[in-house]
């Protein structure tokens, strides 16, 4: 791989282009993630917020146009979706699917059992996993009795969310996307479910959380937080960036850059 | 578990099953054709009594005058019903055709399903009736089944050997002027299952046949007749399987089930004959009659299928609800694919008091596909207090299939309870991108999905068959998104 510097980056995003049909949405993102950091992206309503945690995670909707994204030095984009994930990208989804008659378990069980093969492991036993489930669904202070519903049906807005931070901790994944985690969430769920992912921080994973509000960070404190606006990162600062935005609201960015 | 017959069993069908060759057993062929002669010759090959022939007469002369019903959303080119065997009789001994005669996909897809006889014996307590072509070859359990009093043979030997029973019953439920293809197999059904439960018993083990079109061009024309005496149980398992074909198969089986009172019938179909390539080309044709009659007070019957092969499927497994107190139940699940075409539901008909009917159909259409629910529900004059609910999914992949429903429901009782409930969904690029962002390729995706959408059914199946069956939704959609 070619690197300019010796530092190992996790995730490398090198002037990302994408389009949805023929709209252009993101026009040149450059973003570097080690491992043990947690950054934010944050940025008014259509700024490209989600199209970019979509393209990372490989939705074919999305059209990329331009640009590269190395994971562990692979490439990223060349990837199917299921083998980011395998590769260890998790997208904790702004809006949860609903997948009627299959149970949250068999559904986890499946996923760990594929990630697995595909890293050369043998699959988990019953027990180890049952013994996963009542660990990981105490951190996040899931009901156990979620765990054995459907994936997501009939779920609150709050459950989901939980129930995606649940699956995070079940998959511990290498790169965490959280788009959007906190819309829809009442302040305990918020605190819960954000003590769920400061609990599953390690030196070796890293967190990518995409908000609109500043809220979230209060919670979670990110070692960066960049500004996406009109598709592009117009501002990167420490967490303190977060607080002079929710300040000054989105449009000291927009003047600013008006300026510029 | 060891038991008589097994080797023989083993010798006859695991090995053509697994590679799904057509078998060259030396055949006893009745000549092409369909008339008189060849139906006695049918009866005379099978050692049947006189009144089996002339009944076997009398239907024939019935469908003579019958018209193929045009009413089912299918189309098919027009059946020549001369140019078929009627009869085929494996000998016991086997020659074995080479295994490049075998089309590719059918040998993966058997590979990916992963079932054979073998698997199927190790699961415990399922004994197996195997009917290759015609005649059967092996009833296992057989004693083990004597010893309760339950009958569970071939309709061959319950003619030779229980003729009051069969006399007695056969046509009572379907009668053979019922429909066209039921009056078809009247005359030349060449074999089949019949149990018989005594009073008071309840069945053991599931009760297991094992169907398979094996003759070139030999239509198969089964018949199943199962009678639950006072207070007994037995629980029917029925699994079909066909080795690629070029030319189209017909099959028109009939199924007639007994309930006497507080008897209970489960009756569980897998179905996955070969339900033509990709284009369209050969595959079954499966026209069935099953019904089956609560005949006493608190008895039950209840439905199971799931319908994944043939290339035109027009079946209708129904209850008649006479008994009071009577339940009758039908659980379905019917995939089509590529070019396939199925028109299936039930009917249920209700005429004792209190009864109660649930209908849960799961359609799934792919490729260019047409799938349709068809049902009847009807309440008679009389029948005080009946219920029925009714709940039909159709689940779309892609935009070239077709879903269609046609319930019929006609009320004569103002103290009737019916319900209805209809849903039409696409299954989710949302879905199946969620699967695929835990580490789910299209496949997995879409069997889970499927099997999710078809859970109420599948739990109504024995455990073994279900295994199975979620193996078969899987590889019965494989390509059919992304």
């Amino acid at each position: 791989m070619k690197s300019v510097a010796k530092i190992n980056y996790m995730l490398e995003i090198k002037n990302l282009h994408a389009k949805i049909e023929d709209k252009e949405i993101l026009k040149g993102i450059n973003l570097t993630v080690k491992a043990g950091e947690v950054h934010a992206i944050m940025g008014p309503n259509g700024s490209g917020k989600s199209t970019l945690s979509s393209v990372l995670a490989g939705r074919e909707d999305y059209e990329v146009t331009g640009g590269q994204v190395s994971f562990n030095g692979k490439d990223l984009l060349d990837m199917a979706p299921e083998d980011r994930a395998r590769e260890g990208v998790f997208l904790a989804f702004q809006y949860p699917v609903e997948i009627p008659g299959v149970s949250n378990i068999n559904f986890l069980k499946t996923a760990i059992n594929e990630i697995r093969t595909y890293n050369g492991k043998e699959n988990i036993t019953a027990k180890d996993f049952m013994a996963l489930v009542k660990e990981k669904s105490a951190l996040v202070e899931l009901d156990p009795k979620l765990a054995q519903r459907a994936v997501n049906h009939g779920f609150s807005g709050g459950e989901k969310k939980r129930n995606e931070i649940f699956q995070m901790a079940m998959l511990e994944p290498k790169l965490a996307i959280l788009d959007e985690t906190d819309s829809g969430l009442d302040i305990d769920a918020l605190r819960i479910v954000a003590n769920g992912v400061n609990k599953l921080k390690s030196k070796d994973n890293a967190t990518i959380v995409i908000t609109h509000y500043q809220r979230l960070l209060d919670y979670i404190v990110p070692d960066f937080v960049h500004v996406l606006y009109n598709g592009k990162i117009v501002k990167s600062g420490g967490k303190e960036l977060a607080l002079e935005l929710e300040e000054k609201g989105y449009d000291w960015i927009k003047n600013e850059l008006q300026e510029a | 578990m060891a038991y008589e017959g097994d080797e023989l069993l083993e010798e006859f069908t695991s090995q053509e099953y697994k590679y799904g060759f057509v078998t060259n057993i030396e055949s006893d062929m009745a000549p092409k054709g369909l008339n008189e002669d060849i139906i006695r010759f049918i009866s005379a090959k099978k050692d049947e009594p006189e009144w089996m022939l002339q009944w076997r007469l009398d239907a024939f002369a019935k469908w003579k005058e019958m018209k193929e019903p045009k009413w089912p959303h299918v189309k098919y080119p027009e059946i020549d019903f001369q140019d078929s065997y009627y009869y085929a009789a494996p000998k016991p001994k086997k020659e074995l055709a080479s295994l490049d005669e075998v089309d590719p996909e059918i040998l993966k897809t058997f590979t990916k399903l992963g079932i054979s006889i073998d698997e199927q014996k190790r699961l415990s307590n399922v004994a197996i009736d195997v009917v290759m072509d015609s005649v059967s070859v092996k009833t296992t359990f057989k004693e083990k089944l004597g010893e309760l009093g339950i009958i569970f043979c071939s309709f061959t030997e319950a003619i030779k050997n229980h003729p009051e029973l069969v006399k007695k019953y056969i046509g009572s439920v379907v009668p053979v002027t019922d429909n066209f293809y039921a009056a078809l197999n009247c005359a030349v059904f060449t074999d089949g299952s019949f149990c018989y439960i005594p009073k008071g018993v309840r069945c053991p083990m599931e009760l297991s046949t094992y169907f398979r079109i094996n003759e070139a061009k030999t239509g198969q024309f089964e018949r199943t007749l199962i009678i639950a005496e006072e207070g007994s149980y037995v629980s029917y398992l029925e699994g079909c399987t066909a080795p690629m074909r070029d030319e189209n198969q017909l099959h028109a089986a009939v199924v007639e089930l007994v309930a006497m009172k507080d008897a209970e019938i489960k009756y569980s179909t897998v179905q996955n004959w070969y339900p033509g390539d990709k284009e369209g080309k050969g595959g079954i044709y499966n026209f069935v009659t099953k019904r089956g009659i609560c005949l006493g007070d608190n008895s039950k019957i209840s439905w199971t299928q799931v319908e994944t092969g043939s290339a035109v499927t027009w079946k209708y497994p129904s209850c008649i609800l006479k008994g009071n107190n009577s339940v009758g139940e039908f659980y379905s699940v019917a995939v089509t694919n590529n070019h396939q075409q199925a028109d299936t539901g039930t009917k249920m008909i209700h005429i004792g008091k209190n009864t109660k009917s649930t209908i849960v159909s799961k359609g799934i259409s792919a490729g260019v596909s047409n799938n349709s629910y068809r049902g009847l529900v009807r309440i008679n004059k009389g029948a005080k207090n009946a219920r029925n609910f009714s709940q039909c999914d159709s689940l779309l992949m892609g935009d070239k299939c077709g879903a269609h429903t046609f319930p019929y429901i006609e009320i004569n009782d103002k103290t009737a309870k019916v319900e209805h409930e209809a849903t039409t969904s696409k299954i989710g690029e949302d879905q199946i991108f969620y699967c695929n962002q835990r580490g789910l390729d299209n496949e997995k995706a879409i069997g889970l999905i499927v099997n999710g959408y078809c859970k109420e059914v599948l739990n109504q199946l024995p455990m073994e068959f279900a295994v199975e069956a979620q193996k078969l939704l899987a590889v019965s959609l494989e390509g059919s998104v992304g």
